[in-house]
């Protein structure tokens, strides 16, 4: 059971290395959406530093969506889901496997280049700690939750604007959150409360959403 | 034991689509007879017979429309997700068809919700819009809504996007709550709950009786609503049966 895991895991990781592409796209898109606020808003310092965090994270939001856009493609486009489907490793535990790895390529590298992000965008060294500690808890949910959609989605020829309508809402509570702890930190507050939040909503995606991704994939195979 | 069969039996007769046609056939008039009924009642008592209130004047009564519409859109999506989950476990077409035919019916009272609701913001906040809690959590089940009605559209053969927006609905329905809460302590401005707590309601009999007619003609409206659209999705589902066939010849 295990085996079958690290072995999609593993592959999963090689192959985004062999397409680098991949793991670099959603990172421009986040580096080029993010600096189009302080072009589209002028050089005010107060005004970007207070709507810094608010546009990482909205930004990130969007740029996890659309890098979920080849989380099952290429594997259902040539058969290999279905493959995995015959396992007798069930196929909810076998999806946690590419999510890990999707995040890996995706997720982690978006946190690594945030600091940076948010140098230009003037926020304080304390907010950006707390930023990343968001990022970290906020990003794997989103992969979850997003999965779910794109299952969904993966056999459909205009899969993305539909994608946005399925998950954007049920993204809401991970923004909120993340958002408040932000909030919270810039005005001397403690954010522990949206951080245990935030911890269990991950919680609860990683024990719930598993199942409802192997029973959309199943559907879209049909 | 005996008891067991025959309700089993009733429900499997009550989703075999001939029978349900036949049935809601029957009922149909009834049903509408008794919301326009109430409708007016609700209406009657709401509007003039209802006192003013102290503080809002005449505008409250707004929540005549306003609350049963709110209380309907949440309603309507735990119908699609029970029956969402009856459609996933039991294949029952006619879950699929409640459910899916659900979807316009809760999104337009979602949007009536909305609706009523910034009308009657606008002398009690003076703002057509706030980004209140229930507000917002309001339109988030207005998106929701939109979600499940796109994800059917977009899947061609129906069968498959029943069972697809079976799961949706269903993962929908676990993060409302944490939608709800997430947007609760962000943000309230609204009014608290004046009817949920029943064992002393802080609305006064007389205002709410009208509330409490208009809720169930609401209901009724739905249900009518539900069974003309189920009707129509049946016949067109089973076009090539028989009983479809039998039909059309015992009509024309």
């Amino acid at each position: 059971m295990l085996t079958a895991w690290t072995q999609i895991f593993k592959r999963d990781l090689l192959i985004a290395f062999r397409r680098r592409s991949e793991i670099i796209h959603p990172l421009i898109f986040f580096v080029m959406v993010i600096s189009l606020f302080p072009l589209a808003i002028g050089d005010d310092k107060v005004l970007l530093q207070k709507i810094a965090p608010a546009i990482i994270w909205v930004t990130a939001l969007l740029a996890t969506m659309l890098s979920l856009d080849n989380l099952f493609r290429s594997d259902f486009e040539d058969g290999s889901l279905e493959q995995m489907t015959l396992l007798k490793t069930p196929l909810s535990f076998l999806v946690t496997a590419k999510i890990t790895a999707h995040w890996f390529i995706t997720g982690l590298p978006l946190i690594l280049i945030t600091p940076l992000l948010a140098v230009l965008l003037y926020l304080p060294v304390d907010t950006i700690s707390m930023l990343l500690l968001t990022l970290l808890l906020g990003t794997p949910t989103l992969s979850l939750i997003g999965a779910v959609g794109i299952a969904l989605t993966v056999g459909l020829r205009q899969g993305g604007v539909i994608l946005s309508l399925l998950i954007l809402p049920l993204y809401i509570p991970v923004l909120i959150f993340a958002t408040l702890a932000l909030q919270n930190t810039e005005q001397g507050f403690s954010a522990e409360a949206q951080l245990a939040m935030m911890l269990a909503i991950l919680v609860l995606a990683i024990t719930l959403s598993p199942f409802a991704i192997a029973a959309a994939l199943k559907v879209s195979l049909n | 034991m005996r008891l067991l069969a025959s309700i089993t039996r009733l429900y499997h007769q009550f989703a075999s689509p001939p029978y349900f046609y036949r049935l809601s056939g029957l009922w149909l008039p009834y049903i509408m007879g008794l919301f326009a009924l109430l409708f007016v009642a609700g209406l009657y008592g709401g509007l003039i017979l209802a006192p003013v209130d102290y503080e809002q004047g005449e505008a409250y009564r707004i929540i005549y429309v306003h609350v049963p519409a709110a209380w309907m859109s949440l309603f309507i999506y735990m119908v699609m997700a029970i029956t969402g989950g009856i459609s996933l476990i039991w294949r029952l077409k006619l879950a699929e068809i409640v459910m899916i035919s659900s979807a316009p019916i809760g999104a337009s009272f979602t949007f009536l919700a909305l609706v009523t609701g910034s009308i009657w913001g606008k002398p009690m906040w003076n703002t057509w819009w706030v980004w209140d809690a229930r507000l917002t959590s309001e339109l988030l089940l207005l998106f929701l809504y939109f979600g499940v009605m796109a994800l059917y559209n977009a899947i061609e053969d129906k069968r498959t996007a029943a069972r697809a927006v079976a799961i949706l609905a269903l993962v929908g329905v676990v993060n409302i709550p944490i939608i709800h809460y997430s947007v609760e302590w962000w943000n309230t401005l609204h009014q608290g709950p004046t009817i949920t707590k029943f064992d002393k309601p802080s609305i006064h009999l007389s205002m709410l009786i009208p509330l409490l007619i208009m809720a169930v003609a609401f209901k009724l409206f739905y249900i009518g609503n539900l069974f003309m659209r189920v009707r129509t999705e049946l016949l067109v589902r089973e076009q090539k049966s028989k009983w479809v066939a039998k039909l059309l010849e015992s009509n024309s």
